[in-house]
């Protein structure tokens, strides 16, 4: 148990996530909200939109409901405000708004309400990880271009940076340096992480954030970093890891992709989990940048395919564990840096990434593919594991 | 035309007193009204030849293993997990047994068990559409679920949170007179209006207060109630309805509407002969809608219908006798009976509190169910005085 600092005696609120249990076929609301889609159950045999999720049409019976984008606007028929309830996280963030929605796809959905959305009035319905890593059903109103950051309840559902501290785990690259800079732009306090900080590096004079000596692979040194600032980061974005094509030493790569996470799992983690009920700002994120080799793999860089797989398989294992925080896998395709010059484009930049990560945070995605290779690479996977594994 | 049930009757309506918390699982509650049917109609257990169980708190036990638990070897045996509706169902079925022949001796009962976590757990697994759908979204259970449907109720109609009041405020006044409720002391419109809010907008008085009971009645042929010596009310129809009106985006009617005509044709009445009415109360607004769709008035006219009536058993309009779940406690599936026993009381003339003078006919309604947004289960029963 993480005590405040200042007054051992007050204990902070307990990181605790909204009920978590789902039927199988429900379980797909979290796989159209990890992908930022409003996708429903639709009957193939009838075409009838269904909701809750079901396992037979209501229309017709048909056994066959696929999951397919579905219009999301709608009317909110009812609200009401739950002050009372039985849940202990909810406990903690009552009065909660809650309404019902019909839908112009002609479902009626309990849903989260906006602030903004009054009884009768439009509303558009996004679909959402909630802290539990389940998807849940938001009414917005159909005018607001921020809806995520006007109702201060919503929060709950982000891990906007602003007002948050933010550990970038490798300042060496580009790709941190850049993470850093929107990280901060966007409201964040910045650690950045230095490893080897007597050997030169690009932009080393010109670093954005407040350093900190940390290399991933030295575990006395994360474990170093872990005591000095784990129990004030709310957020940690790891671009250390393996993204080189080719062939190499893959005891070495392992150690700077999946030993780094692993070692930051272990140092870091409780300390934020312990905070991640706390206070307006409470810990939230632990984000990976990660191969989409890892997911499918690339014969062109079958090492880094092996060792993001390996990064990949241990951020899904340790999800469930670490709830209330949200596990985010940033995918990358192949990088625009000098491991890649003699490959031909589309790459994934710096700027990109950086950009990608801070709207991931702000959205509360879980979820995320940055530039064109591999945001094609995760659609192709959706659509069809089988056949995209077997390409 | 559907067939009547004619000589089936209702005898020995049991109330096991209600405890806000109970030591005892609900095996004891149900046990306790099963004895005290036998008492009541100087039966032994080997004269019952039909059991109707309902319960939410048995655990991993049906109808079933309550035969070796209580000693019954019935050769008819239901179980009924409907809820506010049980009551009503388990009269239908056991009447149509009864009549057939398939058992002689029916008793339906329900009960069930309240520690301070029951609730909690009975609604966080209430059903697929609620883990699935519902208990996400705040966790209010199904206080949330009908603040919705009385706020839709409220835009829709123009009632305001006094006419509700008005239900339960004359409940109160009936449960003064009643010794088992557990609420028994009044209530003023000012009280029911300034208490907190537990899910806009309904506040505290609105919501009923989980408790430990069990209720229960016989249902038999006429001549055997006469052979036993029993008082006994006839049963002249009964209707049941699940999932009505599935494409309405809000519950502001239940299912009463599609099958009304048949209940009053079947009994050959009609509502203004009715001088009892007891609907299931477990928020005021599903009385309301109870009103309206059992023809005492119009869809929607029921804010009208509470203002210009006097609802308690001593006004013109005797309504819920016992002070209903708003006064008397909700025991889990018992809740689906207290309207049914009561009702037998005031027609057999042996009223625990106020005796209702005169009283030939009583409309006893149910509704259960909350699988999702709405309640999906609705019947009603109209019974006659001997």
């Amino acid at each position: 148990m993480i005590r405040r600092p200042g007054n051992p005696t007050i204990l902070p609120a307990a990181p605790l996530a909204p009920p978590a249990v789902r039927s199988r076929a429900a379980r797909g609301l979290a796989v159209a909200a990890a992908q930022g889609r409003f996708a429903l159950q639709v009957c193939a045999a009838c075409g009838r939109t269904q909701y809750p999720p079901r396992d037979a049409c209501v229309a017709c019976l048909g056994a066959q409901l696929d999951w397919r984008d579905v219009p999301n606007g709608g009317v909110l028929t009812a609200a009401t405000i739950v002050r009372i309830s039985t849940d202990p996280y909810f406990r903690q963030h009552t009065p909660w708004r809650m309404g019902s929605v019909r839908l112009d796809c002609g479902v009626d959905a309990m849903a989260h309400v906006h602030g903004k959305c009054r009884p009768g009035a439009r509303v558009r319905m996004a679909l959402k990880l909630d802290k539990a890593g389940q998807g849940v059903m938001l009414a917005l109103p159909e005018a607001d271009a921020n809806p995520m950051q006007s109702d201060p309840k919503l929060r709950e559902f982000t891990c906007d940076p602003a007002g948050r501290r933010v550990l970038v785990t490798d300042g060496r690259t580009a790709f941190g340096q850049a993470a850093a800079r929107a990280l901060i732009a966007a409201g964040a306090e910045v650690f950045l992480g230095i490893a080897a900080a007597w050997n030169p590096f690009p932009g080393q004079n010109d670093l954005p954030g407040t350093p900190i000596a940390l290399d991933l692979t030295d575990g006395i040194s994360v474990q170093n970093a872990a005591a000095a600032i784990a129990a004030r980061t709310d957020i940690i974005v790891n671009t250390a890891g393996y993204f080189r094509p080719g062939a190499g030493d893959a005891r070495a790569a392992m150690d700077a992709s999946y030993f780094a996470a692993s070692r930051l799992a272990q140092m870091f983690l409780p300390a934020l989990r312990a905070r991640a009920g706390d206070g307006t700002h409470p810990a939230c994120a632990w984000v990976n940048m990660i191969g989409i080799n890892g997911l499918v793999p690339d014969p062109g860089a079958p090492l880094a395919s092996a060792v993001n797989a390996a990064t990949l398989a241990l951020v899904r294992a340790l999800r469930p564990e670490m709830r209330p925080l949200k596990l985010i896998n940033a995918f990358v395709g192949q990088l625009d840096d000098q491991w890649h010059q003699a490959l031909p484009p589309p790459k994934t930049s710096p700027t990109q990434f950086a950009q990608a990560v801070v709207a991931a945070l702000r959205n509360g995605d879980e979820e995320i593919a940055v530039g064109d290779l591999a945001r094609h690479t995760l659609a192709q996977w959706y659509d069809n594991h089988a056949i995209t594994l077997h390409a | 035309m559907r067939r009547g049930y004619d000589g089936i009757v209702v005898a020995a309506p049991v109330t096991v007193p209600y405890e806000r918390y109970s030591v005892h699982g609900a095996h004891h509650w149900l046990g306790r009204a099963l004895h005290g049917l036998l008492q009541a109609a100087h039966l032994t257990s080997q004269d019952l030849d039909g059991l109707c169980v309902s319960s939410f708190t048995l655990g991993s036990d049906t109808a079933v293993g309550l035969t070796q638990h209580f000693g019954l070897s019935p050769r008819w045996l239901d179980h009924i997990p409907m809820g506010g509706a049980c009551g009503i169902v388990a009269l239908r079925r056991a009447a149509r047994a009864v009549q057939a022949g398939d058992a002689d001796i029916v008793a339906c009962v329900a009960g069930d068990t309240n520690a301070p976590d029951s609730f909690r757990a009975t609604v966080a697994g209430f059903s697929r559409f609620t883990i699935d759908a519902a208990l996400p979204y705040g966790a209010g259970g199904p206080n949330a679920a009908f603040a919705l449907l009385t706020d839709a109720y409220m835009r829709a109609t123009g009632a305001r949170r006094e006419d509700f009041g008005r239900i339960a405020v004359s409940q109160r006044a009936n449960a003064s007179g009643f010794p088992h409720a557990l609420l028994r002391a009044p209530l003023s419109l000012d009280q029911y209006l300034s208490a907190r809010m537990v899910a806009d907008p309904l506040a505290l008085f609105d919501c009923v207060m989980p408790c430990a009971g069990a209720e229960g009645v016989l249902v038999m042929q006429e001549a055997t109630a006469k052979n036993l010596g029993l008082a006994y009310v006839h049963l002249r129809s009964a209707i049941e309805r699940h999932n009505a009106f599935p494409d309405d985006p809000i519950q502001l009617r239940g299912g009463w509407a599609m099958d009304r005509d048949d209940l009053y044709a079947m009994a050959a009445t009609s509502p203004d002969q009715i001088g009892l009415l007891q609907t299931y109360d477990d928020y005021p607004v599903i009385v309301m809608l109870q009103l309206e769709g059992l023809g005492f008035c119009g869809q929607g006219e029921a804010p009208d219908f509470v203002r210009a009536h006097d609802l308690r058993t001593t006004g013109d309009f005797p309504h819920n006798s016992s002070g209903g779940q708003l006064s008397g406690g909700q025991a889990g599936a018992a809740g689906g009976y207290l309207g049914l026993t009561d009702a037998v009381r005031q027609l057999t003339g042996a009223a625990l509190g106020p005796q209702i003078p005169g009283l030939q006919r009583a409309l006893v309604s149910g509704f259960g169910m909350i699988n999702y947004d709405r309640g999906l289960c609705s019947g009603a029963v109209i019974l006659e005085a001997a």
